[in-house]
C-alpha cells in the first residue's frame, strides 16, 4: 500500500513539474487522436448525413450494421490495418507500418462507425416533423437540410467527441500498427501497458491520471453540449 | 386558390390509405375534411400541401396540373402553407420562428419585420416576439405555428387538426381566430378535424371520409341536415336511426310507422334528429304529419341540454330538451307523453 502511495505521489510530482517524457507522450497521444478524429469527421459526418437524408433499399440494415460496429474490438481493427499496411498488404508500398500515420489510419477505421452512427442518430433525434415543417414553409431540400443540421449541431458535435474519446483511449490499434516505439509511436495507453509490465508504476499512474483527465474533459464537454442542445 | 383533387389514391407499406378520393375546393372557401382517426385525412392534406405525391390521381391548382418536380414544384409549393397537428418550434425566438419562411424567400429585413409584426398582432402574439419558442404553452405554440404559416400569405392554408389536445378555452380562442382570419383574408382554407362541432364552427363546406374514401361532400348544412347514409348520420350526431321498410311515403320499423316527405320502397334507414321532435303532455293539433304517444323511459343530461328517451310502439326515440322545457313539463320516468315531428325533418338513406 505504501509503495502505491509513494508511486502516486511521484506521479503527481511528475505532472505538476511538467515531466518532459510524460508530457511528450500525452501531447503525441492528443495529436494522433485529434488527427484521426478530424479526418474521420471530414469523411464520415457527411456520410452520416447522406445516409439520413436519402432513402434507399436496406437503409435500416446499413444503420443497424454501423451501430453494431460501435463495439468492434480494437485489436481486430489493429489486425485489419496491420494486414493492410504491412509490406505484403495492399497499402504496403506506402511504408506506413509502425508510424504515427498507421495509428491514425487505424483509429479512423475504429471511430468511423461511431461518428457515422451517432450522426445518423443525432439527425433522427431532431425528428421527421422538423424536416416536414421546414418543407411545408417553402424550404428547398438544401435549405431544409441546413435547418435540420443547425438543430442537430450540438448532438452531432457530441458524436465527434465520442469518437475522439474512443480514439484517445484505445490501445489495440496503437500497439499493433504503431509498434510502441519510444519517442515516435508511443501513446498514453501503450506506455501505461509497457510501464506496468516493466514495474514503472509511478510514470504509469501519472500517464493514467492524464488519460483519465482527458476522458473526463471530453465527457464534461459532451454533457454540456447535450444540455445546451436540448435548450 | 382553387384546388381540385381527382381520383387520388395512396398506399403505405402495401395498405391502401386513400382510394379514389375526389374533392373540389372553390377559391376562398373554408373546406373541412372530417372523419374518424385513421380515415386518411392527414394523407390527403399532405398530398394537397404537395408534401407527398399520390400513387395515382390528379391535382389541379387554379385549373392547372401541378409540376412534377424541380424549381416549378418548389415555386408552386410556396403558394401553399401547412400547419401540422403537433407543430414543431424551430430553435430561437417566436419572432425568428415566424420570420423564417420569409427569410428563406429572400425578402428584405424591413419587409420581414413589418409583416411579422402585423401577423403577431393578428394572431394575438403581441409581446411574445423575443420569447424563446420552446417555453411556449401548447396554445401559444399553435398560434405561433399559425402565424408562421399565415405570414407567408399563402393562397391555400392547410391546417391538420389544429385544436387537437388543446383545452376548451384555447380551442375556442384558436378556432375564433382562424375563422376571423379566413373572413378577413379570403384565403382558401383546408382543415382536417375529427370533431364535427369544430367543423361546423368554421367550415363553409367539407367532406366526410371513412377508410380512405369520401362518404359525402358538400356544404356544411347538407352534411349536417342531409346525411346520405347511416355512417354520415351517426357521424354528424344524428340519433334515432331506425332500420325500416319503405312503402310510398311511409316507413315501417316494427309496429312504428313514420311518415316522410319522399316516395320510396324497399329496405333502408331513416333518422329523426332529436332536436326536431316536439314533446308535449297532451296531444296537440299541428301541421306535423307524425304524432305518437309514448312513455318516458329515461332522462339524462347531455351537455347543457337533456336527452329524454321515449318508448313509442316498442321503439326508443330520443328527444332533446332544454332545462327550462324539462322543468316546465315536469316529466319523470314513466310519464305519458306525446311526440310530433314534421315529415320533412326525417332523413332517409
Amino acid at each position: 500500500m505504501s509503495h502505491l502511495l509513494e508511486a502516486f505521489s511521484i506521479s503527481l510530482r511528475m505532472i505538476v513539474t511538467g515531466d518532459p517524457l510524460v508530457f511528450s507522450i500525452a501531447l503525441r497521444t492528443m495529436l494522433i487522436a485529434s488527427a484521426s478524429t478530424l479526418v474521420a469527421t471530414i469523411l464520415f459526418v457527411p456520410l452520416g448525413c447522406l445516409i439520413h437524408f436519402n432513402s434507399f433499399k436496406g437503409k435500416r440494415f446499413v444503420v443497424g450494421f454501423i451501430q453494431t460496429m460501435y463495439s468492434v474490438p480494437t485489436v481486430f481493427v489493429g489486425m485489419l490495418v496491420f494486414l493492410t499496411v504491412s509490406r505484403s498488404g495492399p497499402l504496403g508500398f506506402l511504408g506506413l507500418l509502425f508510424s504515427p500515420s498507421a495509428i491514425i489510419l487505424g483509429e479512423i477505421v475504429l471511430i468511423a462507425p461511431i461518428i457515422i452512427g451517432l450522426t445518423v442518430s443525432a439527425l433522427q433525434g431532431t425528428g421527421k416533423k422538423l424536416e416536414e415543417t421546414a418543407t411545408a414553409l417553402g424550404a428547398s431540400k438544401s435549405t431544409m437540410i441546413l435547418k435540420v443540421l443547425s438543430h442537430a449541431k450540438y448532438t452531432m458535435l457530441t458524436s465527434v467527441l465520442m469518437g475522439f474519446g474512443r480514439a484517445v483511449s484505445e490501445v489495440g490499434v496503437a500497439i499493433m500498427v504503431g509498434g510502441n516505439i519510444a519517442g515516435y509511436t508511443r501513446t498514453l495507453t501503450t506506455s501505461i501497458a509497457l510501464g506496468i509490465g516493466k514495474g514503472e508504476t509511478a510514470s504509469s499512474i501519472a500517464l493514467g491520471i492524464i488519460l483519465l483527465f482527458m476522458a473526463m474533459v471530453v465527457s464534461i464537454i459532451v454533457n454540456l453540449l447535450q444540455h445546451g442542445g436540448k435548450k | 386558390m382553387k384546388l381540385q383533387m381527382k381520383n387520388i389514391s395512396q398506399a403505405k407499406e402495401g395498405n391502401k390509405i386513400l382510394n379514389g378520393v375526389s374533392i373540389d375546393l372553390p377559391k376562398g372557401c373554408f373546406f373541412v375534411l372530417m372523419g374518424p382517426t385513421g380515415c386518411g385525412k392527414t394523407s390527403l392534406l399532405r398530398i394537397a400541401g404537395l408534401l407527398d405525391k399520390p400513387e395515382s390521381g390528379t391535382i389541379l391548382l387554379n385549373g392547372k396540373v401541378i409540376p412534377a418536380k424541380g424549381k416549378s414544384l418548389l415555386k408552386t409549393r410556396r403558394r401553399i402553407a401547412t400547419m401540422f397537428q403537433s407543430p414543431v418550434m424551430f430553435r430561437g425566438t417566436v419572432f425568428s420562428n415566424i420570420a423564417w419562411g420569409l427569410k428563406i424567400r429572400g425578402l428584405e429585413q424591413n419587409i420581414i419585420n413589418r409583416r411579422v409584426e402585423k401577423i403577431m398582432e393578428f394572431t394575438g402574439l403581441n409581446g411574445f416576439a423575443q420569447r424563446d419558442a420552446s417555453t411556449l404553452s401548447g396554445g401559444e405554440q399553435r398560434r405561433t405555428a399559425l402565424a408562421r404559416a399565415l405570414v407567408l400569405e399563402p393562397e391555400l392554408l392547410i391546417l391538420d387538426e389544429p385544436t387537437t389536445s388543446l383545452d376548451p378555452t384555447f380551442k375556442r380562442d384558436l378556432l375564433g381566430r382562424i375563422k376571423q382570419i379566413h373572413s378577413i383574408t379570403g384565403t382558401t382554407f383546408m382543415m382536417a378535424t375529427h370533431d364535427f362541432t369544430d367543423a361546423l364552427a368554421v367550415g363553409t363546406m367539407g367532406a366526410v371520409m371513412r377508410d380512405g374514401v369520401v362518404e359525402q361532400s358538400g356544404n356544411m348544412d347538407d352534411l349536417l341536415f342531409k346525411p346520405e347514409n347511416k355512417f354520415m348520420a351517426s357521424f354528424t350526431g344524428v340519433r334515432n336511426i331506425l332500420p325500416v321498410e319503405f312503402k310510398g311515403s311511409d316507413a315501417h320499423s316494427g309496429r312504428l310507422t313514420v311518415r316522410h316527405s319522399g316516395v320510396r320502397s324497399g329496405h333502408g334507414f331513416l333518422a329523426i334528429p332529436p332536436e326536431v321532435i316536439v314533446l308535449a303532455l297532451s296531444p296537440s293539433i299541428t301541421s306535423e304529419r307524425n304524432h305518437f304517444r309514448g312513455v318516458v323511459k329515461s332522462i339524462h343530461r347531455n351537455g347543457i341540454n337533456w336527452d329524454v328517451v321515449v318508448i313509442v310502439s316498442e321503439v326508443s326515440l330520443c328527444v332533446a330538451l332544454t332545462t327550462g322545457a324539462l322543468n316546465e313539463l315536469a316529466i319523470t320516468q314513466g310519464s305519458s307523453v306525446h311526440l310530433s315531428f314534421k315529415a320533412s325533418a326525417v332523413h332517409l338513406f
